[in-house]
């Protein structure tokens, strides 16, 4: 069926303004979004890794990733945010301490026992949702990547070894040349963590095997 | 919000925020994707959705620096340095408020020296302050922070590259597509056109959006000088899609 979109102002009499311009989060990035990290004092509550409790409804998964700079070195300043939805294919907007799972988290390395560049997560494997093209896209979860040397931050997507017929039928993963679609890809490892499944997600900023980075 | 109706963004212009391979400023050579970003064209809700954080709870001295980290211990003095209060509103392109949205900031202390594991700068580490402040838009898209000055700091590119009076600012705004992080300069600072990170920017125009402005009216005697400075996130389209 053939769509119609038509892309508007809310109020077609404003004015338009230049966003403000990106500047790097830099290597303190933690004084400010990772407080332990830096070696900080913590608030009451600190937005953190841990986005799905233990009564979160669904399956309970650990991420464990990295990002390696063009000479294959950690990026050991790295913060990292997620953003993804529940076991149900849908996104919890209302961000609270009092969810048992949260759609938005952050991590950095050495946020608890994280070492030698290697940031985690603890959340939920998520469903598929919709997409306004056609079929569902494949459980995915949202990356975006802030650094020192990082000017203006970068938008990545993971998906799941494990989720091969979804991923195969995926509208959003289709566009991507299946020649890149493998730096996408989380793999499951032999190890768990509370009897919970493990995955690991190389993030490479340059180089062969450059992970795709997103423009939206 | 309707089935078939979904906020989009204006287009992120990529020309006037900084590349990601600026050589100046020497990190980013190895940290910048060489491949283009390939672009989506229909946005789903994994793009234009984003976190609200109405009810993420604050603590009284959150947005206060000049308070917040002594609250709760034996220390009873205030931070040294120049006592300020940065002030603003966080709007869209098209000038309307983004309200009740993340703001969060960090800096270094009056002699440039931050509390982090890291930073060995041979100016002192103050007692009194901790440096990271965070508060959510009121209605209007206002927010606030009380302060000090942080003072420049050096740090290794070029044999001698020092930072400007900085302070890191994070918004989240509605949507995933909206987050953004950049950095607050002071207007009159010599030191702006010699900074490398700075210099990332390529359009003396968009240094002048990231300068923000002495605000005598508001400024209070004998308690802090008050500077101006406005963020403006990407503007929120209304899309609908029809079948027909
Ligand atoms: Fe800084």
């Amino acid at each position: 069926m053939p769509q119609y979109t038509l892309r508007q102002p809310l109020d077609p009499d404003s004015v338009f303004l230049p966003e403000s311009p990106s500047q790097t989060a830099g290597p303190y990035v933690h004084i400010g979004l990772a407080l332990n990290v830096a070696g900080l004092p913590e608030r009451d509550h600190e937005i953190a890794n841990v986005m799905a409790g233990t009564n979160a409804e669904g399956q309970r998964i650990h991420l464990r990733g990295l990002v390696l700079d063009g000479n294959d070195i950690p990026v050991d300043d790295v913060l990292v945010e997620t953003w993804q939805a529940d076991a149900n294919g849908r996104y919890v907007t209302d961000f609270s301490f009092d969810n048992a799972f949260n759609s938005f988290g952050r991590a950095a390395p050495g946020m608890g026992v994280d070492q030698d560049g290697w940031w985690s997560f603890t959340t939920l494997k998520p469903g598929r949702l919709p997409h306004p093209d056609g079929p569902e896209m494949a459980p995915h979860i949202n990356l975006m990547i802030f650094a020192r040397g990082i000017n203006i931050h970068l938008h990545t997507r993971m998906v799941f070894d494990d989720e091969g017929e979804a991923n195969a039928t995926c509208p959003f993963l289709s566009r991507v040349p299946a020649e890149r679609r493998p730096t996408l890809i989380a793999k499951r490892v032999e190890d768990s963590e509370n009897g919970e499944p493990v995955y690991e997600f190389v993030i490479r900023l340059q180089g062969r095997d450059e992970t795709v980075f997103f423009d939206f | 919000m309707a089935a078939n109706e979904h906020t989009a963004f204006v287009m992120r212009d990529r020309n006037w925020h900084p590349p990601a391979y600026a050589p100046g400023y020497k990190t980013s050579v190895a940290r910048s994707p060489r491949q283009a970003l390939m672009a989506i064209q229909t946005p789903s809700a994994s793009e234009i959705s984003g976190p609200d954080f109405q009810r993420l709870t604050l603590g009284p001295y959150d947005n206060d620096l000049l308070n917040n980290y002594r609250e709760g211990t034996e220390r009873d003095g205030l931070p040294v340095g120049e006592r300020i209060q940065v002030y603003g509103r966080v709007i869209d392109q098209f000038g309307k408020p983004v309200p009740h949205t993340l703001v969060e900031m960090w800096q270094a202390n009056a002699g440039g020296r931050y509390r982090h594991k890291k930073d060995r700068y041979a100016a002192p580490l103050d007692p009194n302050f901790g440096g990271v402040g965070r508060t959510v838009t009121d209605e209007g898209g206002w927010y606030r922070f009380r302060t000090v000055k942080p003072g420049p700091y050096p740090w290794p590119n070029d044999p001698n590259s020092w930072r400007p009076a900085h302070i890191h600012i994070s918004v989240m705004g509605p949507s995933i597509s909206t987050r953004l992080i950049t950095q607050l300069y002071f207007e009159g600072d010599p030191l702006i056109p010699h900074c490398p990170i700075v210099n990332t920017i390529k359009d003396a125009e968009a240094v002048e959006t990231l300068t923000s402005r002495l605000d005598m009216a508001r400024s209070r005697s004998f308690d802090c000088l008050v500077y101006r400075f406005d963020i403006v996130t990407r503007g929120a389209l209304q899309t609908f899609f029809e079948n027909f």
